[in-house]
């Protein structure tokens, strides 16, 4: 039987991950992405303790609720998103990061 | 049995989370991120959550990753062009993610409460579809209906940002 702690290094390897793609890639979808990856990776830790932590037998389901929550937002986020970098790429034709320096002190 | 599948989509979900990172089609990136979500929904079913499992492979796998496909062949994205890599971010990102893993074993390792098994579930709980369900209406009825409004002013909000003009 795989232990909470398996689990929470599961979801911690997946954010740190999203993490690193979040530093070190320059293309703003792939960041983007990676973000997504590292929202998922908080969900993978709530449904875990969602299903360790009883409460006096019984299963909380307020964590899996959270979760799906979290997946709708998510995706609103995703769309909102997406137009945002598609009306970027219309007035300046890149996707990439380091091309976009306009606030850079 | 639960421990093989346990190790086995862990590994598939890291090793897929790892190659959208590191590939560099965007295509590639994200039919690795489709596969690094399928594994996430079939961990979530190891812990008997499968209503959060289908979920995750309609939404994310299904809709959110067309959605990012879709705006990938619109802005016709090619591999990109191996740039120089900036060292200062490069030492900077890798220090960092460093850094949070070791501190996250740490912690984990170090609390004996982590290190329970899997409790069994009541034999006459109900499917998790119809708990979720009820735990949704019953508790948390006015976020339920916020996240509605939230969908219709994000679904406003895109249809503004994509007109060819913005004033």
């Amino acid at each position: 039987m795989p232990t909470l702690a398996n689990y929470l290094i599961a979801s911690g390897l997946l954010f740190a991950i999203g993490l690193g793609g979040v530093m070190l890639r320059r293309s703003i979808i792939i960041i983007f992405m990676s973000l997504e990856m590292m929202l998922s990776a908080a969900n993978l830790s709530l449904v875990a303790f969602s299903r360790y932590g009883l409460v006096s037998g019984h299963q909380n389901f307020d964590a899996q609720v959270l979760v799906f929550f979290i997946i709708t937002v998510a995706a609103a986020e995703v769309a909102v998103g997406l137009a945002i970098i598609v009306s970027l790429y219309r007035a300046r034709q890149t996707t990439h990061v380091e091309d976009l320096d306009t606030l850079k002190f | 049995m639960l421990l093989t599948a346990f190790w086995f989509f862990a590994s598939l979900m890291v090793l897929f989370g790892l190659s959208v990172v590191l590939l560099r089609n965007p295509v590639s990136c994200a039919m690795s991120l489709v596969m690094c979500f399928i594994s996430l929904a079939a961990l979530f079913v190891t812990l008997d959550a499968t209503f959060i499992g289908i979920i995750q492979v309609l939404v994310y796998a299904g809709a959110v990753m067309v959605l990012f496909l879709f705006i990938i062949m619109l802005l016709d994205l090619r591999t990109e062009k191996s740039r120089r890599l900036n060292f200062g971010a490069t030492l900077g990102g890798t220090l960092v993610v460093a850094a949070f893993l070791s501190i996250l074993v740490q912690v984990i390792n170090a609390d004996p409460a982590l290190a329970k098994a899997l409790p069994e579930l009541p034999a006459s709980q109900p499917s998790d579809v119809k708990l979720v369900g009820f735990t949704l209406f019953y508790s948390f009825g006015l976020p339920f209906e916020a996240v509605g409004v939230l969908l219709l002013s994000a679904t406003v909000g895109v249809i503004v940002l994509s007109r060819k003009s913005l004033r």
